[in-house]
């Protein structure tokens, strides 16, 4: 019986892995995400950012994909290839802050909801409620118009529409382990409040939260592009994938490239995370699985 | 009282997981005559729903399959050759089946009238819609639900009336022919009681013949003739219902199933349970099935299965005590 | 069952109330004058003032929102300080547009994500099921525009089958449609395919074999009808991200409807005409879910009986 127990306790996280290492399609996704990381985060040794991606150059402007310029050059001659790669640099940051936002808030409330119940719990989950009636989409829009268009609203936008996404999971999952003995005991120890939810509740509501957390950071790579590409995101002269699909958009006819590689950059990314998501859902229910 | 209406000949059948294969059916004998029932007794994980499921063809699609042996039902030959149009015209006309859980038998978006009347649009499609509402009405009544209900959705019943819809539904073609799997096991034993009753006397009034699936012995000793006692995939020991109740000789699983049950008529302090667990059907022991938790476990019970032996009239019982070539079988009959 | 539609419709009120609220209150953060952008930058002081004073600028923001929900409620969305004229009418004119695209998604969508994933569940692990899986997974992930784009370089630039630009005939609304269905679509493949998955796992329907139904019989009869819920739930919320979807679609294919005007708007900062579209998609957002909510007890017996009761 003993060694029962112990192999319980270990297992949740090794089995989690395992499941995962053996689901062929979440570890693509994880390889794509990874290297896109590694692209990111190398890309000052990949390309120059002054000179490459905001530097113009309209000698050398819209040129087909060649060895030089791998994915060819836009309007103004800048080079499709490192404009892709500081574009990932955007779009990861700032779609996994605004993930880290949204759920550090969202698991706040759904905490204080979840735990203490009762009027406290109406309340918050009304207003949830309300907030989730409006599509993400159309709030990031309307807190960017109001706020006016720059990275940082975008940023404020995406966190405020995915918070109450978060506060949901994890009021479920609190509201599903907070009955169960071991928080029971917890209690009867004397534990605080503050205490039980740090130590016991958010360990134990981890999972659901890194799932919808992969799945909706594929959905807002999916929306800053949008924005951007409505001119209402990241600016131009910046490099982001939808900013760049803004000002391709006009030459659709002479260099569909310019629409096809970071279109491409964007699915790519969005696929991954999703496949990636997925796998842990899969994996961290073995039951859900059909 | 001699027509045979179904005979299983050694069937075999598995279910095939990524786990592995587990033999789940390991060649049994069965044979029902007309109007019989019969008590198909044991522990859960016997194999007494896969048996019922290989009769109806029902076993799940990709994982279970029938890998030896023949069904014969009445006139139409070994079932296991049929097509599946054939079979679609048997099932719930000549064999029907009445599954363990009514709570979740029914189909919950469809009224319980159309879920009975299905079987009348299925099997007797020349009857005019008339015709099949009033039997509809007179199924109900049969098992004592007022005919107005029949508009009235599954939730709106309780798990009794329920068990009473399902087995309306079973017996609305009057088949030859029902396989109860543990028809009551969900019920309250008041309900329980009621059920029975009521199958006694349908069963009675219609000639049916039953396999009646449970793993509760009282309910055994009073519904049935004749009885076969499953463990892993085997029939270890079967015969009249005299011959399981009354008789002193048993197979030593059929005597710790009785231990388990406290008599009402002997001062005990505890009730003698079988030690262990039913072995894991994707590894069963060599030799005897039984025998890592037989009190009686020789060595040869260990290596080699035992076959089936006849005692006397229809009693059978499958262990090497009773072998001819057991020195000790004097003492083991008389215990 | 009327108590149960009017139940919803009181809390549809509520959520729509406490959007308006919500937006109201992210529109008035707003910076710049709404005065000052009206008269212009050269304006005297004076008139801004004056103007501010009409306007009711200078209330407490309660009050203004007091006036806004009144006014709303009377049809009355202020006017676009653009143009001057009543906002109501302009959102009124442009709205059919956006709704007929996003209902046309949805019903392609519907009518083909719904069977391919009854297929997929049936025939599980075949061939064609693996091929929806991956084809859902890829259209899922694509933006809207990007396929956008590329259906237009293809079959408008290349082909020239449909209109490159849109003259608001039915041919116009193919290529959008289309775009803009495939995300639900792909949605609606998954979710099907899994609900179906698991209903056929279900005792009633092994019953139902048990009584001798044809497979068909089975598929179609027993198990969509109760896979039905998670399905409609889809298309509710869906619905939603539709509206919002058209709002990127109008401009990619330069479509005059609500999304293009609300994306003018922001950039012009009209506040008017931004806060009444937005209360526009999210009204008929609600009311979609509303129906969904209605719906939902015709298919479930089980709701509608919990509601009678209640």
């Amino acid at each position: 019986m003993n060694e029962n127990i112990e192999y319980k306790a270990r297992s949740q996280f090794v089995s989690v892995l395992y499941r995962l290492k053996k689901n062929r399609l979440a570890m693509l996704g994880l390889a794509v995400l990874l290297i896109m990381a590694a692209v990111a985060l190398c890309a000052g040794f990949i390309a120059d950012y002054d000179k490459d991606v905001i530097g113009q150059d309209t000698a050398n402007r819209l040129q087909g994909p060649s060895a030089e310029h791998w994915f060819g050059t836009d309007q103004f001659g800048r080079d499709v290839f490192a404009r892709i790669v500081y574009g990932a640099r955007i779009s990861l940051t700032m779609s996994i802050i605004a993930m880290l936002i949204a759920v550090a808030i969202g698991a706040i409330i759904g905490a204080i909801a979840g735990f203490y119940g009762g009027f406290r719990d109406n309340i918050l989950m009304r207003i949830m409620d309300i907030l989730l009636a409006i599509p993400p989409m159309l709030m990031s829009i309307s807190i960017v118009a109001a706020l006016g268009q720059s990275m940082v609203n975008l940023l404020i936008a995406l966190s405020i529409a995915y918070i109450p996404v978060f506060a949901r999971v994890i009021r479920s999952s609190i509201l599903s382990i907070k009955d169960q003995e071991f928080i029971e005991a917890a209690k009867c120890c004397g534990s605080s409040d503050r205490h039980i939810i740090f130590k016991h509740i958010i360990p134990n509501a981890i999972g659901p939260i890194i799932v919808q957390a992969t799945l909706a950071m594929g959905s807002t790579i999916l929306i800053i592009a949008s924005l951007s590409f409505m001119g209402l995101g990241v600016q131009p002269p910046e490099s982001e994938w939808g900013t760049m699909l803004y000002e391709g958009r006009d030459y659709l006819r002479q260099a569909p490239y310019l629409v096809l590689f970071p279109g491409t950059a964007i699915t790519l990314a969005v696929i991954s995370l999703n496949l990636l998501g997925d796998g842990l859902r899969d994996a961290l229910d073995p039951r859900l699985k059909n | 009282m001699n027509d045979t209406v179904l005979k299983i000949n050694d069937l075999h059948a598995e279910y095939r997981t990524d786990e592995g294969t587990s033999s789940v059916i390991n060649g049994i004998n069965l044979s029902l005559e007309k109007g019989e029932t019969l008590g198909l007794v044991g522990e859960t994980g016997a194999g007494k729903t896969t048996t019922a499921l290989s009769v109806m063809r029902l076993m799940p699609k990709k994982t279970g399959f029938i890998t030896g042996g023949t069904i014969e039902f009445e006139e139409e030959g070994n079932l296991l050759e049929k097509s599946e149009a054939e079979m679609r015209a048997i099932r719930g006309h000549r064999i029907s089946m009445i599954f363990q859980d009514p709570m979740t038998s029914l189909n919950p978006v469809i009224r319980v009238g159309d879920q009975i009347k299905e079987s009348f649009k299925i099997h007797f499609p020349d009857l005019t819609g008339d015709e099949m509402d009033k039997k509809v009405d007179d199924m109900l009544e049969m098992v004592g639900i007022p005919a107005s209900r029949k508009n009235e959705y599954p939730h709106q019943f309780s798990g009794g009336m329920k068990q009473r819809v399902v087995i309306a539904m079973a017996l609305s073609c009057e088949p030859e022919l029902l396989i109860a799997d543990e028809p009551t096991t969900a019920l309250d034993v008041t309900i329980q009681a009621q059920v029975l009753h009521m199958m006694r006397e349908l069963k009675r009034n219609l000639g049916t013949s039953m396999i009646l699936i449970t793993h509760d012995l009282g309910i055994v000793s009073q519904n049935c003739e004749k009885v076969a006692v499953m463990y892993a995939g085997t029939i270890l020991e079967s015969g009249t219902a005299e011959e399981i109740f009354g008789q002193t000789q048993h197979h030593p699983y059929t005597t710790g199933l009785f231990g388990s049950i406290p008599d009402m008529n002997k001062p005990t302090d505890r009730l003698s349970p079988i030690d262990g667990l039913m072995p894991d059907p994707l590894n069963l022991p060599e030799g005897c099935v039984f025998n890592p938790r037989c009190p009686h476990c020789m060595d040869i019970c260990r290596t080699e299965a035992p076959k089936n032996k006849i005692l006397d009239g229809s009693h059978m019982i499958c262990c090497h005590l009773f072998d001819d070539r057991n020195p000790n079988k004097e003492e083991a009959e008389n215990e | 069952m009327i108590k149960y539609i009017l139940q919803r419709l009181a809390m549809m009120i509520v959520v729509v109330l406490g959007i308006s609220f919500i937006v109201y209150t992210i529109m008035n953060l707003t910076p710049g004058n709404p005065a000052q952008l009206i008269l212009g930058q050269s304006a005297p002081p004076e008139q801004v003032a004056k103007l501010e004073e009409e306007l009711g600028l200078n209330d407490p923001f309660f009050v203004r929102y007091f006036n806004y929900i009144t006014d709303m409620v009377r049809g009355d969305f202020g006017e676009s300080y653009q143009t001057g004229l009543p906002v109501f009418e302009e959102i009124l004119s442009r709205f059919p547009t956006t709704l007929t695209l996003a209902a046309v998604a949805m019903f392609i969508a519907a009518l083909v994500g719904v069977p391919i994933g009854v297929i997929s569940a049936v025939r599980q692990y075949s061939f064609m099921d693996a091929a929806s899986t991956v084809a859902a997974l890829i259209f899922a992930s694509i933006p809207n525009f990007v396929l956008g784009l590329i259906l237009m370089l293809v079959f408008s630039l290349n082909l020239g089958w449909f209109p490159a630009t849109f003259l608001n005939n039915p041919s116009s609304y193919v290529l959008p449609a289309v775009t803009l269905c495939t995300a639900t679509m792909a949605t609606l493949v998954r979710m099907t395919r899994s609900t179906m998955l698991e209903v056929l796992k279900q005792d009633y329907i092994r019953t139902a074999r048990a009584k001798g139904a044809e497979e068909k019989s089975v598929v179609l009869h027993h198990s969509l009808r109760n896979a039905l819920l998670p399905i409609i739930t889809v298309i509710g919320v869906d619905f939603g991200y539709l509206l919002g979807g058209t709002v990127v679609i109008e401009s990619v294919f330069a479509i005059p409807g609500l999304g293009s005007l609300l994306i003018t708007s922001i950039r012009m900062k009209d506040t008017p005409v931004v806060m009444a579209a937005i209360m526009f998609v999210t009204l008929a957002y609600s009311l979609v879910n509303l129906i969904v909510d209605i719906v939902y007890a015709y298919i479930d017996p089980r709701i509608k009986s919990q509601y009678e009761r209640a």
